[in-house]
């Protein structure tokens, strides 16, 4: 996984819940990650999938992705290609399951306030260095864990398991 | 160490675990149900593994979208119960059982100091039985299928302390929208609780889950409580295991504690679109209403069932609101027709809806349409949930989505019991 991320910023609230990154009403739809990923956003911007563009970063307040497991949330935005999201806290199953998909999520607190939409951010993951350079502000990231950081290397849960840390095929 | 330490540190075989810690942890149950089941399905074919290593681990509860709703969930429910053939999982409970969170422990598989996790995340219900339950994605279950380990993160522990005496038709839901109100969705991301307090030792194991369960809207990886004899008379007969149950040591210093009273609590409601803005019933009674629920794996209980009966009782659903009561599980809507509550539900016009989600996810009919407004013993109330993207959901106990079923409005239990 590539370790320097750059890219334009979207910007939300705080308590952006699941049911609005992935709606209820498509689950039982059983869509492919690329069409689900159409309705990211939908219930406060029906155009967001069209807006997005790959490598873009969504840069939020508290709680983004709080409320359900569904793991569509972290799929859609995989799906749209972000390059990372980050906010002030993170619901804490929408957490895992960023990382689990291969989608860095990163903890800064101090990012959210002095951050518009639309500047231009490039995030040094190893580091934890977010660098705005749109307004030429840098900000530290909270560490990653070494597992996060081992999982994410390997593009996320499935390509980590695979790599022979205890699955076995018998 | 604090129940949640002393879950982890066993799970894990150490010692001793301290909050911040990453432990590895052998889990002991994972729960799925028909909706989340067939993604952790796709998600552990993927991996590449012809025979799950220990099925007797998987629990699979149908609740969502049951009987299935959309042609895609037909054909994926059976694509799920092939694989629960293949795979021989014996732990499967059809469509009709119940809600996924109800069905766990009613039928064994939460035990006091057990590692639960469930891919939806009210899985948190399992933490009023003494366990460490919490809510993982389809992926993640699927790797615990595959591996029997995942990995945690010890978190810190608050203390909730509710004392005080609940009184009429005042019940544990509007205990835990009185800590949403006061404390915040946010007071406990990447925590654990523990309630305790007067109120809890008196609360019903009914009551107990309804809180557990609406832990996570407080952020909460978990919600537990303490055991008592209330647990071990609720577990008797359903669990057929050994378990040893933990309790925190009496000296552990609290990373924070919070007091409630209850004495003078009056019936709240959670306004749309967020669970923080809660509202004494008094505030928004008469705003007019469309739909009515009772169930769900928050307010589907017997004692919950009992309250809407009581409040119904002799009275008629107001002709503008569609009433439509889910007991939580077969077991409960068994008690139910024994209680003659389903005659009292059907009296009062209320449609009665097979056990399971619900009307909770939008997996089934029916949906609110443009500015509709439902009141609903359910337990979350964000944007377009239940339907259209105007319309609105306000969380509130049986008691008083029964008491507004009636008036047309949002109302007040008390004038009614
Ligand atoms: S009742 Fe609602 S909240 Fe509970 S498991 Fe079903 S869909 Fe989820």
């Amino acid at each position: 996984m590539n370790n320097i991320i750059r890219g334009r910023v979207w910007k939300f609230g705080h308590d952006i819940d699941t049911d609005i990154i992935a709606p209820a009403i498509y689950l039982n739809k059983y869509l492919s990650p690329k069409e689900s990923a159409l309705h990211a956003m939908e219930p406060i911007d029906p155009d967001f999938s069209k807006k997005v563009k790959p490598g873009d970063i969504i840069v939020a307040g508290e709680n983004f992705g709080c409320g359900s497991s569904r793991e569509e949330a972290a799929v859609n935005l995989k799906a749209l290609e972000l390059g990372a999201v980050i906010a002030s806290s993170f619901g804490r199953i929408f957490y895992r399951n960023c990382i689990n998909v291969g989608l860095p999520a990163l903890y800064c607190p101090d990012l959210t306030a002095k951050v518009n939409e639309g500047d231009h951010l490039e995030i040094d993951l190893q580091k934890g260095l977010i660098q705005n350079l749109t307004t030429e502000e840098n900000f530290t990231a909270e560490p990653m864990p070494e597992i996060i950081m081992s999982i994410l290397a390997c593009g996320g849960l499935e390509g980590y398991l695979q790599k022979g840390s205890g699955i076995s095929n018998t | 160490m604090k129940i949640v330490e002393k879950i982890l540190a066993r799970a894990s075989g150490k010692e001793k675990v301290i909050p911040g810690e990453i432990v590895e942890c052998k889990v002991d149950v994972v729960m799925t149900n028909d909706r989340s089941g067939v993604r952790m399905m796709d998600r552990f074919n993927s991996l590449g593994i012809d025979r799950m290593p220990d099925p007797d681990r998987l629990v699979v509860i149908f609740d969502h979208d049951v009987p299935p709703k959309a042609i895609a969930s037909a054909n994926k429910q059976k694509e799920l119960r092939e694989f629960i053939k293949k795979h021989q999982v014996k732990h499967y409970y059809p469509m009709g059982a119940g809600v996924c969170h109800q069905v766990l422990p009613e039928k064994g598989h939460v035990w006091p100091g057990s590692l639960v996790v469930g891919t939806d995340s009210h899985t948190v219900t399992g933490g009023a039985f003494g366990a460490l339950a919490t809510g993982v994605g389809h992926l993640e279950a699927a790797g615990v299928l595959a591996k029997g380990t995942t990995w945690f993160r010890v978190p810190e522990t608050i203390r909730i302390v509710i004392d005080g005496k609940l009184s009429g038709p005042v019940m544990a839901k509007d205990i835990i929208l009185l800590i949403l109100q006061r404390l915040g969705t946010k007071v406990a991301l990447y925590k654990a609780i523990e309630f305790t307090g007067e109120a809890v030792d008196a609360m019903s194991l009914d009551g107990r889950m309804a809180i557990a369960n609406m832990s996570v809207e407080l952020g909460a990886k978990c919600g537990l409580f303490a055991v008592d004899q209330k647990t071990f008379d609720f577990l008797d007969g359903r669990v057929n295991r050994p378990f040893t149950p933990v309790v925190s040591d009496p000296d552990e210093i609290w990373e924070e504690t919070y007091h409630f009273n209850v004495d003078a609590l009056e019936p709240l409601v959670a306004c749309p679109h967020n669970l923080e803005n809660v509202q004494p019933v008094a505030q928004v009674g008469g705003l007019e209403i469309h739909q009515a629920a009772i169930g769900t794996c928050t307010g589907g209980r017997l004692e919950d069932m009992r309250m809407a009966a009581r409040i119904l009782h002799g009275r008629r659903v107001h002709p503008d609101v569609r009433m439509i009561i889910t007991p939580g599980s077969a077991e409960i809507y068994h008690q139910c027709l024994e209680e003659g509550i389903i005659h009292t539900f059907h009296q009062a016009g209320a449609i009665i809806h097979w056990p399971g989600c619900g009307i909770c996810a939008a997996g089934i009919s029916p949906v609110l349409g443009v500015g509709e407004r439902c009141i609903s013993a359910q337990n979350r109330n964000f944007k377009g949930r239940l339907g259209d993207g105007t319309s609105e959901i306000f969380v509130a106990s049986p008691a008083t989505v029964a008491a507004s079923a009636v008036k047309g409005q949002i109302a007040d239990p008390r004038e009614f019991y």
